[in-house]
């Protein structure tokens, strides 16, 4: 029974829209006009409002055109046998109650700004369980998810399920599933959240169980989310509305779960949503329409069981989710990565200052080794109390005809997540440096330490079947066992190192493009070098090589450099052919050492971005994890909204942090020495490599020369500060020549 | 003297049965009252005068003097080599494809006619010299624009601005009226067709030049001693159709709709009923809405209706038969009184103190019909007059557009005090939903953000809906009015195929109360009323006049481009009808969707039968050239399932006849499908 939908929805939609415009008319005359709004931290000003319609809201004064575009959008109530359509009006219905419910936060965040606690984790002992709108730092970090495939997509849960057990059930196998789980509205004043949090679960978005907000209009957060992950990393541009919800059906697999009675403010966000292709699945017995058109399958579907309701969601969106049964006791998935082990959880741990702690991945010959083998040399959990601490070796060997050496680095990193993806485990750190912790619920479920091998063997296999053939994993748990395996890894690291820090971009004849991220910009393709490593921070050459040689059609494929046209700014024959091909002739050249001239082009994942600023002749690096201003006028997430398009653009050039201390980092320029500005965080980070690298170019204590924002936040600020520590830019040639 | 009794017996007129002569009580009662008024109608007329046996054939030659040539087929068939001919030699073939194409000529010419009429009074519009007329739907003028490379925006120190309305308006104005007459280039709307289409025409050779050109060369090829090659003159033929279908009638929709508003869907009711006793009664009749917008908004004014109560009514009542109701049900919600075959029973209602006609389809004894009332039949068009002395003429010109239509309603109101003491209006009125268009069809597929076609095509591919039937044309008073074509489209929707209907059709659907939501419950398979329930829409959807079949071919287009289902409009699942057809203007409609790659079947009969080769060249033959194809069946429930079956047949060849599994989609399966999107 659409009509009785359809009816509720228009409802729904003339309620929230007149509700909001009271609202907002109060607030114009409590505030002045010229007050600014928003959510925090976000170059996308009220998410859903400007995806669609490109309407940038930044004051009170600016909500009234969003406002006036929702009431026209409010169709006709149905009347009668003889209606007209509806179908259409329900969905602008659905849409005019999004905008208002988007209008509504701004104006609850003008009000109360302490009412959401805007971060990635609530604050469940001061009583803040409520995130709010995920800020950029959040949305680059996670949305990027959403886009490679990492997330298949998210669940929209509104209002409470019957008990906390029942809640716990559902939200833990859509974590299992590897979705986001994104909270919001209440039923009868109780949520979700509150009934994790009474299970015991951890929530936050390293859980993957986000605490909007507790009313329906929380849940546009999620809508906002979504499209900002297809303006940031989709390419799609704000006000082109059929590409962005056309953009959401087919890549953003996300549904609503409505959990109680669906009323008419309820019903009107979830005809919303189906603008966007998210179905709804409800536990109540409310009209379905089940034909297909607008979602990939169903729209509505109700009267689903609790136990059912995950399978079923993932089945009406379309959804197939692979996941590898491994035999271990606790749960398994992405979802647990972010799960803490706090004090009062902890039953036992290894490393972490107590112990020692040692990862080392390497290459075995096949008759050397039993594929499945998992040997614990020593004591295991079993053998220990509460509280206690052990020593522990990871040491996994690998064999495979495709197997090198250069790929044990690449596996070696990924035990930290996948022993981290162990539900009541955690893991932090990496080679020598590791730490487990045990959680006591890890050791309910009968967690023992053959787990970690069987994880490990099970994903080495899944992951990279390729080169890989045969895993075997010992782990050590008595003290000299564990000494000697660190003091062979310790040496073995070093080799790594070298071998990686030596490699220049001249040793090499191959760079590879990156298409990894499948981050859409519509110019854009990465190419990494060994001295210019992926913008995003996490994929350098060893790692494009290995996952080419992994996947030959895959998204690293070998760039042949060929004549080096500029050594200095790093012009390659070979590159730009590439470029030009791959950008369809939207790009002819970019030059790998250069940010001023044609540097390269950048996407919306990258992990720093450099901005020349000229008053200074030098330049500005920013991260993405710095949220404040910066002496280009430019917060981060304005800079990568200008930037991620594609286009390459003098002045400005996306890079990891990692490069920033490579040697060939803007060489073309003048080098690192140029480096005026940064934020604290990041230069407390490269502290000592900074230093490093400017005593190789001729500076002592480069490190303490570089600005940052307890200096100031604009050039004429931080010029004092440069020119009594003497920077060594502002006596280099003029930046622009 | 018992000789001439005989005679006379022999030639004494029939009754019709009521029973028999139609399936609306309505329309039932009024014959009833005819009979009782001693007044004749088509009903009675037909039963009397049979149609001519040889003209049925088509095969009677009247082209010269040396004939009329008359080729009757044998009974029992063509044995061995046909030898029949005319005195010039010309075949049964020859003969029986020259009156088609003359039918064809005679009905593009009609659209094409009225299509130059809404042009011209466009230009003038354009030119701001006819007050009366604005734009309404300049987005529809934006949007047609380019086809006649018109541009709509200009350039101002570097910047792309929006250009003026009326610049727009009037260079697609001067660029649409030389469509009829250019002197060389090919037809501007061909571009619209689907691209595989359009190659198809192209091979063909039928790409048309100018509109009126197309007509004259088939009066020219048709003269005695000409083409006398059936397959060279439906070249012509399917050329002129091509002229008038994708040329003279969708400029003429498309100019309608810039200046009278596209349709968007509203409530209204239709049939006899619908008029009203303590009203004054207006019915205006015909196919052109220009003068008729105006009645509208004359009719509607304070001061008309303050007038009407002055001289003792209650209001004005206006309401339409034929395809000028359809232009102001479609807009305006103006009821229809009736179709085509109900033209006289309104008049014999007593209650109609005005009939105002324009062009088509209006019979000249309208005029002895309105004789034994108070009614006043008005003809308004310079080229369609009658002949008897009580009829009106005032001829409307739109530059005084709303004078002369305020002229008019003031004569109806002023002769309401004149009805005699007989009126009669029969209770019978159905509640529809009408004023479906191509852009509001897409706008109620998904709203202002998700409207597509797609919607649509997805329930096709899932095999909710089966397929798409356009349904349209006239009433015949040969065939049971409405008999065939509500048979015709039940059949069809329970069978879940979606109909589309304009014209007759469209009024006959509506009386029958096909056009209500609620129709889809109670007629339809399951699939199609899931559809229906879910997107809140009748099963039968209302396209307007016999001119807006242009918007079938549109909306068509529209699925093609929407995806999955082919890429030319042969490969949808798709047929045309028209049961109950008669004019010369359903034969030239037939023909475009033919070459437009539509199975079309026509109730009735065709009058192709004295020459198999020819009609086989056309049920057969076609297909190969432009995957569409004639055919002809009387047998209403035959009928859909010759139409089903064609659907079936797509359907299978696009290889969506089996049940569609549900495909679970991980990331990889999604980048793919962001590619093709």
């Amino acid at each position: 029974m659409s009509r009785l939908v359809a009816f509720a929805a228009i409802q729904g939609g003339y309620k929230v829209v007149s509700q909001v415009e009271g609202e907002l008319e109060k607030a114009l005359q409590t505030y002045n006009a010229d007050t600014k709004i928003g959510f925090p931290n976000t170059a996308y000003y009220l998410p859903v409002i400007y995806s669609l319609t490109g309407m940038k809201c930044e004051t009170l004064e600016d909500l009234k055109k969003p406002m006036a575009f929702a009431r026209g959008l409010l169709p006709p109530h149905i009347k009668g046998a003889n209606h007209l359509p509806y179908l259409g009006p329900l969905l602008d219905a659905g849409m005019a109650g999004i905008f208002a419910y988007e209008i509504k936060e701004a104006l609850r965040i003008l009000r109360e700004p302490d009412f959401y606690m805007l971060g990635e984790d609530p604050d469940v002992e001061g009583g803040k369980i409520w995130v709010g709108p995920a800020d950029d730092t959040i949305l680059r970090k996670r949305g990027v998810e959403f886009v490679d495939g990492s997330a298949p997509g998210f669940a929209a849960i509104v209002g409470a399920a019957p008990d906390a057990a029942t809640a716990k059930m559902i939200v833990e196998d859509y974590q299992k599933k590897s979705l986001y789980i994104f909270c919001a509205a209440n039923h009868n004043g109780k949520t979700v959240i509150e009934q994790c949090l009474e299970a015991g679960m951890q929530v936050g978005w390293k859980t993957r169980i986000v605490p909007f907000g507790p009313d329906i209009s929380s849940a546009v957060f999620a809508l906002g989310f979504a499209n900002r992950a297809a303006m940031a990393f989709g390419g799609v541009e704000p006000g082109d509305y059929r590409k962005m919800l056309m953009y959401n059906k087919n890549r953003i697999f996300a549904f609503v779960n409505a959990l109680g009675d669906v009323g008419t403010e309820w019903a009107v966000a979830a005809a919303g949503c189906v603008n966007w292709g998210f179905p709804t699945l409800a536990d109540t017995d409310i009209p379905e329409i089940l034909p297909t058109g607008i979602c990939t399958y169903e729209h509505v579907v109700a009267n689903v069981p609790h136990n059912e309701i995950c399978q079923k969601s993932v089945e009406v969106r379309g959804l197939k989710i692979n996941i590898t049964e491994i035999d271990i006791p606790c749960a398994f998935g992405p979802a647990f990565e972010g799960e803490r082990v706090r004090g009062g959880d902890l039953y036992c741990q290894m490393g972490g200052g107590k112990t020692q702690c040692t990862e080392l991945v390497n290459m075995a010959e096949m008759s050397q080794i039993e594929d499945g083998k998992v040997i614990v040399n020593g004591p295991d959990i079993g053998d220990l109390k509460e509280g206690d601490t052990l020593p522990l070796g990871i040491f996994v060997q690998i064999a495979g005809r495709e197997f090198q050496t250069d790929f044990e680095p690449i596996l070696e990193r990924q035990i930290h997540h996948l022993i981290n993806y162990i539900q009541g485990i955690m893991h932090i750190g990496q080679r020598d440096i590791s730490w487990v912790r045990v959680s006591k619920a890890a050791i309910e479920k009968g967690f023992t330490l053959k787990d970690i091998g069987v994880v490990l063997h099970a994903k080495f296999h899944q992951d990279f079947k390729k080169i890989v053939d045969k895993v075997q994993v010992t782990l050590y748990t008595k003290k000299e066992d564990v000494d000697k395996l660190t003091a062979r890894a310790r040496a073995e690291y070093k080799v790594r190192d070298e071998r990686v820090d030596k490699m220049t971009d001249e040793d090499v004849d191959t760079f590879y493009s990156c298409t990894l991220c499948q981050s859409f910009a519509p110019s854009h393709v990465c190419t990494v070098s060994p001295e210019r490593t992926g913008l995003c921070g996490a994929y350098n050459w060893m790692d494009c090589k290995a996952s080419f040689e992994i996947n030959p059609t895959g998204p690293n494929q070998p760039v042949l450099k060929g004549k080096v046209l500029d050594p200095l700014l790093g012009r390659f024959e070979g590159v730009d052919e590439f470029v030009k091909k791959a950008s369809k002739g939207a790009v002819e050249t970019y030059n790998f050492y250069s940010m001023v001239h044609a540097p390269m082009t950048t996407c919306g994942c990258c992990e720093c971005i450099a901005a020349m600023l000229p008053s200074c002749n030098g330049v500005m690096t920013v991260g993405r994890d710095y949220s404040g201003e910066t002496p280009s006028g430019m917060k981060f997430t304005t800079l990568a909204g200008v930037m991620g398009g594609g286009a390459s653009s003098p002045g400005f050039v996306g890079h990891s942090k990692f490069n920033i201390t490579q040697k060939k980092f803007i060489l073309g320029d003048g080098g690192l020495l140029r480096m005026v500005w940064m934020p604290k965080v990041v230069k407390d980070e490269l502290y000592d490599k900074l230093n490093a690298r400017g005593k190789e170019m001729g500076v002592e204590n480069f490190a303490d020369m570089i600005a940052d924002e307890t200096v100031g936040i604009t050039e004429e600020e931080i010029m004092p500060f440069l020119q009594e520590k003497g920077h060594p830019a502002l006596s280099m040639d003029p930046i622009i020549g | 003297m018992a000789e001439e009794t005989k005679v006379s017996a022999a030639k004494a007129p029939q009754l019709a049965d009521p029973m028999e002569a139609s399936i609306d009580i309505a329309t039932q009662e009024m014959i009833r009252r005819a009979h009782k008024l001693n007044i004749e109608t088509v009903f009675d007329r037909a039963v009397t005068m049979k149609p001519c046996a040889i003209g049925m054939q088509g095969i009677c030659c009247k082209n010269c003097a040396m004939g009329p040539c008359r080729l009757p087929l044998p009974k029992g068939g063509v044995e061995g080599e046909d030898t029949r001919k005319g005195l010039c030699g010309a075949t049964p073939n020859t003969i029986a494809a020259r009156n088609w194409v003359r039918m064809i000529a005679g009905g593009a010419a009609a659209h094409s006619d009225h299509g130059r009429g809404v042009a011209e009074t466009f230009l003038s519009v354009a030119r701001k010299e006819s007050k009366d007329y604005t734009i309404k739907d300049p987005a529809k003028l934006i949007q047609i624009a380019p086809y006649f490379d018109v541009a709509t925006t200009v350039e101002v120190d570097g910047k792309k601005m929006d250009r003026d309305l009326y610049e727009i308006a009037l260079g697609v104005a001067e660029a649409a009226i030389k469509e009829w007459g250019k002197p060389e280039g090919s037809l501007a709307y061909v571009k619209r067709a689907p691209q595989a289409l359009q190659d198809k025409w192209k091979k063909q050779g039928v790409i048309p030049r100018a509109i009126d050109r197309e007509i004259v060369e088939i009066m020219h090829r048709t003269h005695m001693g000409v083409d006398q090659d059936y397959k060279n003159l439906m070249k012509q033929g399917a050329r002129a159709s091509i002229a008038d279908g994708w040329g003279g009638s969708m400029i003429g929709t498309d100019l309608q709709d810039v200046m009278f508003g596209s349709p968007t869907p509203l409530q209204a009711e239709a049939n006899l009923g619908v008029m009203k006793a303590d009203h004054v009664n207006i019915i205006v009749h015909g196919h052109e809405p220009l003068l008729s917008e105006m009645i509208v908004a004359a009719a509607q004014s304070q001061e008309m209706i303050a007038y009407a109560k002055e001289l003792g009514a209650k209001g004005i009542q206006l309401s339409g038969i034929c395809c000028t109701a359809n232009e102001l049900l479609q807009r305006h919600g103006i009821p229809p009184a009736g179709t085509f075959l109900q033209q006289e029973l309104a008049i014999i209602t007593g209650a109609c103190d005005a009939m105002v006609v324009d062009v088509q389809c209006i019979f000249q004894n309208l005029a002895n019909v309105a004789k034994c009332f108070h009614t006043k039949l008005i003809t308004t068009h310079p080229i369609a007059k009658m002949e008897q002395e009580n009829v009106i003429h005032i001829e409307f010109d739109e530059h005084y557009a709303m004078q002369d239509a305020l002229r008019i309603v003031k004569m109806a109101i002023e002769n309401f005090k004149n009805r005699g003491a007989e009126v009669m209006i029969p209770q019978h009125k159905t509640t529809q939903i009408a004023g479906f268009g191509v852009e509001s069809i897409q706008y109620h597929l998904g709203g202002t953000f998700r409207g597509s076609y797609y919607t649509l095509n997805d329930n096709i591919i899932n095999g909710r809906i089966r397929g798409v039937a356009g349904v349209v044309g006239c009433n015949n008073a040969r065939t049971k009015h409405n008999e065939e074509h509500i048979t015709i489209i039940k059949e069809l929707i329970k069978n879940d195929v979606l109909v589309l209907v304009t014209g007759c059709t469209g009024i006959a659907a509506g009386m029958h109360g096909l056009l209500s939501p609620g129709a889809a419950a109670v007629h339809c398979g399951p699939g199609l009323a899931e559809v229906c329930e879910t997107v809140g829409i009748p099963p039968v959807l209302h396209l307007g006049s016999c001119v807006d079949n242009s918007r079938i071919l549109l909306a068509a287009t529209e699925m093609v481009k929407a995806g999955g289902l082919g890429k030319d409009l042969c490969d949808l699942p798709a047929a045309g009808s028209a049961p109950e057809w008669m004019s010369e203007k359903a034969i030239s409609i037939g023909q475009y969707f033919v070459t437009s790659g539509v199975y079309t079947v026509f109730g009735y009969s065709l009058p192709i039968e004295g020459a198999p080769v020819f009609k086989d060249y056309l049920y057969k033959g076609m297909e190969g050239m432009y995957g569409g194809m004639w055919d002809c069946e009387a047998d209403p429930v035959k009928h859909a399932h010759k139409m089903i079956a064609h659907i079936d047949k797509k359907r299978k060849e696009l290889g969506i006849d089996k049940a569609r599994d549900r495909v679970l989609m991980d990331m990889a399966d999604r980048q793919k499908l962001e590619a093709e999107a």
